[in-house]
Parts: structure tokens; C-alpha cells; sequence
């Protein structure tokens, strides 16, 4: 069976202070970390790969230090890596970073499952998953907290949480998959895992090579355009009440869900 | 059939409504009300399509009275539970049909998916998880705007050249509209046999166990974090979301602990909530998890360390032993509702 996992590398937002008069994140000094969500993929492709001795490659778009969450991931036990770079995917919306991941995956040949985090903790649309499905043309699922391979059909029956409860799907070979942080357990990368992964390369792949035309292509390609950034700053009383004068606390707590007309 | 058949006019805004369990979900009407004022101001209709496989409640009717001038539906048995591949070709045909301007979806599991995979099909901009719409008076285009960065910034997303216009909107951002009778038209609309025909096969739906709640839809979020200790105390929590009338919450680490399931993790990696009264017991406030929760109109937080980031954001803190200061609510609670008559 062959895997492609789908990854971003994002910036580490435990490490992210925010800088409290403009109430942006301070990204100096914050490392850069896989997307969380994206280690749950890359745990379940290595599972199953191993299960069926299958392949696992990894595939992302970014800037080449991209490469060393590459690396990361293939000391988890990700087989290969594929890195599309090139300053002309700069300011690649969701749309036109799908239309590059898409590429990538074709470029591999055949593939049987794509497997994705639901969203990235920096972007978080949750858009690229269901966009690179839809331009490859298969079926696909998302929020997938369980999966099982059912051989004999030649597919996979993945569980969708959502918000009132738990759809099964069967989707046949090749699908794509978005996944949860309940899927799995993500484990460590281990010495002999670091130790390949930091011999194997790392396929870089540029623009051209993915023959993506200039009007489908960074910026150019994007449909949605950044017009204004603001820093909402909700103002809130701040009211902290404790030791004695807790009672007190609680009692204006009462008064206000009745002003609110909760109790 | 009218003579001016409404399908076959273009432009103007369309919402993809949405049906649950043969509900129109509260997030279409809030929509349509929305659309209706957009409409107003470029001077343009509001239509809504539907997927369903039957009749749901509220009636039809009811969306044109919030403000839809055409309701379109698909009728199918094979629509009864969500299916990604078929809303995508559905809605696809249908943009390809009425040419809207603009496309709002809810920022639902299901608006979530099906959004996406339309837009990669057209080649259109989506903006996920709106919190504000408005219309730029100079040039009549759609402002999407959405918390990014963890909330902690508010960027404004437009689609210049392609069309549609498209934004997926979080639930009770915009209030539901009071119904007033108004004249609007109701169609069926027919597709192919082949349009329900599916590679996906959509085995079965269980409901979440005990008391069925959408976070998202409710006024009030009762949230416990690691300071909760355990998931028994989640019981408590719960006796105290009930007394409230509302629903349970829980930051990441608990579900790691599973102490309670995924669907009620509030914050980036599970969901983004807004409601009336938030209350984070024993929720520290990591980056994540404010995103996730900093819009709601009044936070209280318990929490015993006084340096807690959820403090900063919280309009009420009691700053204390949550297992002293729960108890202590719930007693005041209840002395307060036995007094009710």
C-alpha cells in the first residue's frame, strides 16, 4: 500500500509569546514545530505501512527548512519526502497551496490513501485537506477518529466525529483522509529512525518541475487577497476575587447569570 | 413554473442551508438573515439550497420569511445521512447554474468538508470560519473577515476576480431573524439519478452517548481543564451545565486523559465556541485554547494559580480550589431554584 501524508511545518505556538500591545505573536525566538495534527497522519500511515508493508511518503510545500520536519517525520518511520519549494508558491492561499499538493501527489504515480491533520494550528482553515481531494478527483472524509483497512474491498472504513455524534463511512481506494488528534498516539522518532532519517534525502521540487501553470501558481493563483489585518482587543472587567472575599465572587457571578437570564 | 423561472437568473447570494436530523439548523436561518441584508445593499436576491430526504422543520416557508426570495431543494432517500461526494456535486451544479455572486455556508463539520472540495472543483476563494460579512461600499465586494492567529488578530479576506465569493460562517455569529411573512418561491429542484450515485458508502450514524449536545449551538459552556483532576468531576461539571441549561466543555489534556470525549474539546484543535457565559474550571489558558473560547460574551474562570492566562481574559475570576468554589456554586444554584415557586 502507498501512503502520501500531507504535512506543514508551522511555527511552535507553546513557544509563541504574544506581544500584548499589538496582540500578534511574537514568532522570534519560536521554533518550528510539524503541525500537531499532522504527526496523528504521519503515526497512522507508518501503523498501517507496517502492517502491510507498504510506503509512506511525505509531502509538503514550504520554504527548504521545511526539510528538517521532513527529516522529523521519517525518523517517525515515514519512508520518503518530497518538498515542493520555490519562491514562486509565496503567498499561496489554500486553493493554489492545494493545487501544488495535488501535483505532488500525481507525481508519485499510484497511491492508494492520502492522509492529512484536520487543520493547521497556524493557518487553521481546515480548507486544503477536501481541496486537494477534490482536485485529485476521489473520495474523501474528514475529522476521521478511527480507522480500519478493510482488505477484501479494498478500501477503508474511517469513523467521522462531528458534532453530535459518529458517521462510518466506506470509501474505496484511492481516498483521502483528514484526521484528529484521537486517532492515535503519536510516538517518539526512534535512534535508528533519526539515524535514517538523517541520511535519506529529501526530494526538492520546484515550480517547474510541477508544471503548474503561472495563473494557478503562489499568489497569482490565490483567489483570496489579505485586505486588512486588525487586533480586536475585547474589553473585560478583569474582576478577581479570592481567599475571603470569594463568597462576594460568587455572588456577583449568580446576579449576572440572572442579568444574563440564565438562571 | 413561474415565467421568470428563477433558476435561471444569475447572480446574487446564495446560502447552502443545512439539515440535521430533519432540522433546518439554526446557522442557515442566521445566515439567511444575513444574506438578506447583504442582498439589500448590493440591491440583489437571496437563495438557499438544500439537501434533504425529507421535509424538514422549520417549513420552507420559514426561510423565505427570514428573508430567502428562492428556496431550492434536492429531495433524496440517499441524502439522509451526510455524504460528502454527492453535496459536492450538488452544490457544485447548482453554483454552476445560478451563477452567484456570493456562496455562505455554515462552519460546520459538514460546511466545513463540502466547501472546500467545491471551491477546489471552480477555482474560488473560501474563507474559513467567518466572523463578520459586510459589503465594500467602492466596489460592491464581499468582506470576509475571520480571528486568525489565535484569535488574537482579525483579518479581513477579500476574493477580487473569482467568482463566487465564498465564506463558511462560524454558528451564532449573526443573530437569527425574526420571521415576517413575505413572498418568496419554493422550488424542487430535479437532478439525474447519477448525481446520488456515490463511491462512498455511508455505513451508519451513532449519536454522542448521554446528553446529546452541540457545543456550538448552546448559550451556555460549562469547561473543565487539568485542574478537574479527574473525569468524575466532569459529573459535577455537568450537574452545573445542566442547572444552567447548557453544555459541557474541556480543554485538550483531559481528552488526552479521556477523561471526556473529543466533541467537547473547546479551543484550535476542537472547537471554536462563542456562547453567552463561558466557565473554565481548572482551564490554565494556554494560547490554543483562548482561541477557542475568548469570544463569549462573559468568562468566568476558577483556577487556583492567580498568574493563569485565563484570568487575563476572563471578566469574572475566582481565583481559589475548584473543588471549594464548585460545590459552593452548585449549593447557591439550587437554593436559588428551590425558592423558584
Amino acid at each position: 500500500m502507498n501512503i502520501a501524508v500531507l504535512m506543514k511545518q508551522v511555527p511552535d505556538s507553546d513557544e509563541v509569546k504574544l506581544d500584548e500591545k499589538t496582540g500578534t505573536m511574537i514568532r522570534e525566538g519560536a521554533g518550528t514545530i510539524i503541525n500537531p495534527l499532522d504527526l496523528h497522519a504521519i503515526e497512522q500511515a507508518v501503523q498501517m505501512a507496517r502492517r502491510c508493508e507498504g510506503t509512506v511518503t511525505v509531502l509538503s510545500m514550504g520554504p527548504p527548512q521545511t526539510e528538517e520536519s521532513l527529516r522529523e517525520a521519517m525518523a517517525m518511520g515515514a519512508h520518503k519526502a518530497l518538498l515542493a519549494t520555490d519562491r514562486r508558491f509565496a503567498g499561496s492561499d489554500s486553493w493554489a497551496t492545494s493545487r501544488v499538493l495535488s501535483s505532488l501527489v500525481t507525481r508519485l504515480g499510484g497511491f492508494d490513501l492520502v492522509l492529512a491533520g484536520e487543520k493547521a494550528t497556524d493557518g487553521e482553515t481546515g480548507q486544503v485537506g477536501p481541496e486537494v481531494a477534490s482536485m485529485l478527483d476521489i473520495p474523501f472524509c474528514t475529522y476521521v477518529s478511527e480507522i480500519h483497512v478493510d482488505v477484501s474491498r479494498g478500501g477503508v472504513v474511517a469513523t467521522r466525529t462531528v458534532e453530535d455524534g459518529y458517521e462510518r463511512q466506506f470509501l474505496p481506494f484511492p481516498c483521502l483522509l483528514t484526521v484528529l488528534s484521537d486517532l492515535n498516539q503519536p510516538s517518539m522518532p526512534t535512534l535508528s529512525g533519526k539515524i535514517r532519517a538523517r541520511e535519506a534525502s529529501v526530494e526538492r521540487v520546484s515550480a517547474a518541475e510541477l508544471d503548474i501553470p503561472a495563473d494557478e501558481l503562489g499568489l497569482n493563483g490565490s483567489p483570496t487577497r489579505v485586505s486588512k489585518v486588525s487586533f480586536p482587543k475585547i474589553q473585560r472587567e478583569n474582576q478577581l476575587f479570592q481567599g475571603s472575599s470569594l463568597e462576594e465572587g460568587i455572588d456577583l457571578f449568580l446576579q449576572k447569570c440572572k442579568e444574563m437570564a440564565i438562571l | 413554473m413561474p415565467e421568470t423561472n428563477p433558476s435561471t437568473q444569475t447572480g446574487g447570494m446564495l446560502v447552502i442551508g443545512e439539515v440535521r436530523n430533519h432540522v433546518v439548523l439554526p446557522v442557515t436561518l442566521e445566515l439567511v438573515g444575513k444574506a438578506r441584508q447583504l442582498a439589500d445593499a448590493r440591491n440583489t436576491v437571496v437563495r438557499v439550497f438544500l439537501m434533504f430526504d425529507e421535509v424538514p422543520q422549520p417549513s420552507l416557508q420559514e426561510l423565505v420569511d427570514c428573508g430567502a426570495d428562492h428556496v431550492f431543494f434536492a429531495r433524496h432517500p440517499s441524502l439522509h445521512l451526510f455524504d460528502p461526494h454527492v453535496q459536492t456535486r450538488l452544490v457544485v451544479e447548482v453554483i454552476g447554474r445560478l451563477q452567484p455572486e456570493v456562496v455562505l455556508a455554515g462552519a460546520t463539520s459538514s460546511g466545513r468538508t463540502v466547501l472546500p472540495a467545491v471551491a477546489g472543483k471552480i477555482h474560488t476563494g473560501l474563507t474559513a470560519d467567518c466572523t463578520g460579512l459586510d459589503i465594500e461600499e467602492q466596489t460592491g465586494l464581499l468582506l470576509q473577515t475571520r480571528p486568525a492567529i489565535g484569535g488574537n488578530i482579525m483579518a479581513t479576506i477579500k476574493t477580487p476576480n473569482h467568482r463566487p465569493q465564498m465564506a463558511t460562517v462560524r454558528p451564532r455569529t449573526f443573530p437569527r431573524p425574526i420571521p415576517s411573512p413575505r413572498s418568496g418561491e419554493i422550488h424542487p429542484w430535479e437532478f439525474a439519478e447519477e448525481h446520488f450515485r456515490s463511491p462512498i458508502q455511508v455505513l451508519d450514524f451513532k449519536p454522542l452517548q448521554g446528553e446529546n449536545e452541540n457545543i456550538q449551538e448552546m448559550d451556555v459552556i460549562v469547561a473543565g481543564g487539568k485542574g478537574v483532576k479527574r473525569a468524575e468531576t466532569f459529573e459535577k461539571l455537568r450537574q452545573l451545565a445542566h442547572l444552567l441549561d447548557g453544555g459541557v466543555g474541556a480543554s485538550r489534556p483531559t481528552i488526552e486523559s479521556r477523561w471526556i470525549s473529543y466533541p467537547h474539546q473547546v479551543g484550535l484543535s476542537g472547537k471554536v465556541v462563542s456562547p453567552k457565559l463561558y466557565m473554565a474550571f481548572g482551564i490554565s489558558g494556554s494560547v490554543q485554547h483562548l482561541a477557542g473560547m475568548q469570544t463569549a460574551e462573559y468568562i468566568v474562570a476558577i483556577n487556583k494559580d492567580p498568574d493563569a492566562p485565563i484570568f487575563q481574559v476572563a471578566n469574572l475570576g475566582l481565583c481559589g480550589d475548584l473543588f471549594d468554589i464548585l460545590p459552593r456554586i452548585l449549593q447557591k444554584i439550587e437554593g436559588l431554584q428551590e425558592e423558584k415557586p
